[in-house]
């Protein structure tokens, strides 16, 4: 239980807050820890990336050589765009997953989370938020620089792209993980998540622009393509360390669908607190 | 600490057509008092769990009241966890790829536990529940039976007024299940804790409960002290004999 020792109201509720902020960051932390257990598995996952790119790589050349200037991007861009696409895999968790969530409602484990006095949301934010930082060290930088090194890519025009395209960065992780949120919350009123995971494979790997540059669609495709909130995870933080996008504009489309998504997986946490078996009796 | 009164909690389960209600739990009602240790008996189904849930605010009652603490649990689900332990001993509240320690640390910051004072209690727990050996292994690591007494001390850590305990003692060898008894009857009688003890081993019963609830189909079947149990079968001479004749349905009295 709480004691105030009789402080006033506003100097408990900032310690109060303070406390919060060192409970998620320690919690980040603790996700940071706890995926530098299976350091062989991201070692495994920069090799895998680093290759992958390479072969996406000459892919795009052959595209570029034959269509110069695709999609805004000259050749030199559009294998940059290759290389980060391939760096964001890990942090973004493009492939989908990277949450226990989903494992813990299906077993029903997520009882025990729910019996904390925490935001289950913001709780694996958190968590969430730490296991980003640590595959962006092992998973986006190896391969990134194995790219560097082959094709020699572009760097960022300035401090304000620098600094732009990290927070572009940091607000993609957000609004991955909300979206991978709501996928691993399905499993409450579905029973189990796999159809839902590899629907948001394919939404994901597309919609992002890990297939292709968004750019590169006509029409009323691409508009779609670059409205929706996969796009916030590769084309928009690539299009900000290319220089290729207002910053704002960037940066603010982001936030938006980063709100968005993180009040509709508290609306959806409530939802599944109020009506959903949790299984394992 | 604890009131019931009249609940219920249904489930609709399948899907369009064959689209039906199952009550988990119906008017249920029963109280208890500070400082009493509890046991909460019932077959596998009969809805100790979903009580359970309730209990703690992880459900909401369909109907009918609770109180836990002076608390309604499913309104007030973060004040209330602050004054009750949970433990679910098929479950884990820790953190599987960091050593014990560290679970331990974050439940202080979850609970906002004042760090001498946390010190204070993880060195009694420690050494009450012998848990020196292995607080900087990492969870995974460790044996069911040291999990376990983990998980009992991060339930105590923020002093709850109630501690609910689902299953404590499953899967624990002969000497563990012992040292847990002793620890959780110490606790009740030392601390003035409320206990309220799912399970299936009677021996928990047994040597730690002065009063047995027996839920059956979602309602109280039994409710009464130990002795009050056996006196149902009078000709059964151990206590599995007459429990599995409670819930069988082959006792002489109910309620």
């Amino acid at each position: 239980m709480i004691t105030t020792r009789g402080d006033d109201r506003g100097s408990f509720r900032r310690r109060f807050r303070g406390g919060l902020i060192l409970l998620y960051l320690r919690i980040a932390w603790y996700g940071f820890r706890r995926h530098s257990a299976y350091r062989s598995a991201a070692f495994a996952g920069a090799f895998t990336n680093a290759v992958f790119g390479i072969l996406r790589a000459y892919v795009l050349i052959a595209l570029w050589n034959a269509r110069p200037g695709l999609a805004g991007y000259d050749l030199a861009d559009a294998v940059t765009f290759c290389f980060l696409s391939q760096a964001f895999i890990g942090p973004m968790q493009l492939f989908g997953g990277g949450l226990e969530l989903s494992g813990r409602v299906r077993s029903g484990d997520v009882a025990v989370d729910l019996v904390r006095p925490a935001s289950l949301q913001l709780w694996s934010l958190a968590d969430d938020v730490g296991r980003a930082a640590y595959l962006f060290l092992l998973r986006s930088l190896p391969p990134t620089a194995v790219g560097a090194a082959l094709f020699g890519l572009v760097l960022p025009s300035g401090p304000a792209a620098w600094l732009s395209f990290t927070a572009g960065l940091a607000l993609g992780v957000v609004v991955s993980f909300g979206w991978r949120y709501l996928v691993a919350l399905s499993a409450c009123w579905f029973m189990d998540d796999r159809g839902m995971q590899s629907l948001s494979l394919i939404l994901t790997l597309f919609f992002s622009g890990m297939v292709l540059p968004l750019n590169l669609f006509p029409g009323w495709l691409g508009d779609l393509a670059r409205a929706l909130p996969w796009s916030a995870m590769v084309q928009v933080p690539a299009d900000l360390y290319l220089g290729k996008r207002d910053i704002l504009d960037a940066l603010g489309f982001q936030a938006a669908w980063a709100v968005a998504l993180l009040a509709l997986g508290a609306l959806a946490t409530s939802a599944a607190r109020r009506k959903v078996v949790i299984q394992g009796g | 600490m604890i009131e019931v009164q009249e609940v219920g909690r249904s489930f609709t389960v399948g899907r369009r057509r064959d689209r039906r209600t199952v009550h988990a739990v119906r008017d249920l009602s029963f109280t208890v008092g500070a400082g009493e240790f509890v046991g909460y008996l019932g077959p596998n189904g009969a809805g100790k769990s979903t009580t359970i849930k309730m209990l703690t605010g992880i459900l909401a009652p369909t109907t009918g009241r609770i109180e836990v603490a002076g608390l309604d649990p499913s309104r007030r689900r973060t004040a209330l966890a602050r004054r009750i332990g949970v433990v679910f001993g098929q479950r884990t509240t820790l953190w599987w790829d960091l050593p014990l320690r560290d679970s331990f640390e974050l439940i202080r910051h979850l609970y906002k536990v004042d760090r001498v004072v946390f010190r204070e209690r993880l060195e009694e727990l420690s050494s009450l529940l012998g848990l020196g050996d292995f607080m900087a292994t990492p969870v995974r690591q460790l044996s069911l039976g040291q999990r376990m007494r983990g998980d009992v001390t991060a339930a105590l850590l923020h002093d709850p007024a109630v501690l609910v305990l689902d299953e404590p003692t499953i899967g624990l060898d002969v000497v563990s299940k012992a040292a847990m008894r002793e620890f959780l009857s110490r606790r009740n009688a030392e601390h003035g804790t409320t206990v309220l003890l799912t399970t299936h081993d009677l021996g928990d019963i047994e040597r730690l409960c002065r009063r047995v609830m027996l839920i059956d189909h979602g309602h109280l079947a039994f409710d009464g002290t130990l002795d009050d149990l056996r006196a149902t079968v009078p000709e059964e001479k151990s206590i599995e004999d007459v429990v599995a004749r409670l819930y069988t349905g082959q006792a002489t009295t109910g309620a």
